[in-house]
């Protein structure tokens, strides 16, 4: 059967991750590859790497970050940010990144999810959807939430599944950082109406919430961040919670 | 131990280097006849479309050397299915290595919510190779996957998505192919790998 999946989220900058965390035992509690590694062995069943940096320089870094991602760990994972055009695309990938997420370079050029699929298959491509509801009505932004772009998240997602999107990844704004639960609402219509898998983003705060996520908003995935790296959530304890709800997870 | 991987237009590639240097072994990444003839063990991995990697294959006389190969094969993903006779997927023929194995789409029925591709970890049933020393039956392994191989002869494993049992990993003589990614499945995957380096193989 196939399984729920956890994944944890890394911010990186310049080549360091931005958020701390709680782990003990490691060498380097800022190393992307060191934390990545952590959840990996913790039964993490993905991986995502948000590069955050502004600078050319920074990008270099990060490129050769997954390089060493892709020698070092043996589970998948997907790099976002930054990501423009079939050139980045194509660098990550050549890096050893499995699959890239692109946001807003897909809301500003529709056509770059299909470039994607047809040059490297849609299973590279994942499109990141940022998305606030205000009176019932879900609006994509852009630029990391701050720029509202009109365009509604189903019709949007529609869209990105049409063009040959390999999965959507959608973050709640009014969740993310609440650490009230997910989307539960949105999640369904999203997972009921689209035939790729949908990646929950945004509220999660208790184990309930991931159980949620996945019976509730019919969610393939479930990706966090604060509540891995500040350790309030620990993956296996959290697998075995769902495991106990009747949810299958890999463990 | 001379163990090369078969380079061709498919991605991913580099994943199955990265894993077998985890594993010890130094492979090398050739699309040299004379290279793939003399290792002792060949990996065929990659994601693809059927129809571009097999023309790729023929214009660079790959397939008659894959077909032609004594010691033992890993196809992986694409590499499995294009080891079959045939695929859906722009109704391809193929290396026909295992003959009447025909490369399927999933379908979905009406009403019926299936996400396809088939993206995520499941599980491995009906383990019966020593590809799977010490994986039992329902380890986990990390599928990407549109197409499958029906369950049946030759299938050594088996898995469940979306109400279709089909083969996840198939062998026929020194042949094996696994749909699932060992290169990406953890420390399970690992062993499969390592199992099929050392295959005892006369």
């Amino acid at each position: 059967m196939l399984a729920k999946r956890i994944i944890p989220c890394l911010d990186v900058k310049d080549g360091r991750t931005v958020k701390g965390t709680n782990f003990v035992n490691l060498r380097e509690a800022g190393d992307p590859v060191e934390l990545g590694r952590a959840y990996s062995l913790q039964g993490a069943d993905e991986l995502v790497f948000l590069d955050i940096t502004a600078s050319h320089e920074g990008r270099k870094t990060f490129t050769d970050m997954v390089a060493r991602v892709a020698r070092e760990l043996s589970i998948p994972f997907t790099v976002g940010g930054g990501i423009n055009e079939l050139a980045d695309v194509a660098r990550m990938l050549d890096a050893g990144a499995d699959k890239v997420s692109v946001n807003s370079a897909a809301l500003r050029n529709p056509r770059l999810v299909g470039d994607i699929a047809s040059h490297f298959g849609s299973q590279v491509c994942v499109v990141a959807i940022d998305a606030r509801c205000a009176d019932g009505n879900w609006e994509c932004y852009l630029n990391g939430g701050r720029v509202p772009t009109g365009r509604g998240l189903f019709d949007w997602a529609h869209e990105v599944a049409d063009r040959g999107a390999g999965e959507i990844l959608f973050t709640s704004m009014n969740h993310d950082g609440v650490k009230q639960g997910f989307a539960n609402d949105a999640l369904a219509r999203l997972s009921d109406e689209l035939p790729i898998p949908v990646i929950a983003s945004g509220g999660a705060g208790a184990m309930q919430h991931f159980a949620d996520a996945f019976t509730i908003g019919r969610a393939d995935a479930a990706l966090a961040a604060s509540v891995f790296h500040f350790g309030e959530i620990a993956i296996p304890e959290l697998k075995q919670y769902l495991r106990a709800q009747g949810i299958c997870v890999r463990i | 131990m001379k163990v090369a991987v078969v380079k061709y237009n498919a991605g991913n590639i580099r994943s199955v280097v990265n894993a077998l240097h985890r594993i010890g072994v130094e492979p090398v990444l050739t699309d040299d006849p004379a290279v793939l003839r003399s290792a002792e063990r060949v990996v065929f991995p990659g994601q693809g479309e059927a129809s571009t990697t097999m023309a790729h294959l023929r214009q660079y006389g790959l397939d008659e050397v894959i077909r032609s190969l004594s010691c033992p094969v890993l196809g992986i993903c694409i590499g499995q299915q294009l080891l079959c006779e045939h695929s859906e997927e722009g109704d391809t023929a193929c290396l026909g290595v295992f003959p009447g194995l025909r490369v399927q789409r999933f379908r979905v029925a009406a009403g019926q919510r299936l996400k396809v591709p088939h993206i995520g970890w499941n599980t491995l049933d009906d383990v019966s190779s020593p590809l799977f020393d010490g994986v039992p039956a329902g380890s986990f392994v990390y599928f990407v996957h549109s197409y499958y191989v029906p369950d049946g002869a030759h299938a050594i494993a088996c898995t469940t998505y979306g109400g279709t049992t089909y083969a996840s990993a198939i062998r026929r003589g020194n042949f094996y192919a696994t749909q699932f990614h060992p290169e990406k499945s953890g420390p399970v995957g690992e062993r499969i790998l390592s199992n099929f380096i050392h295959l005892c193989h006369d």
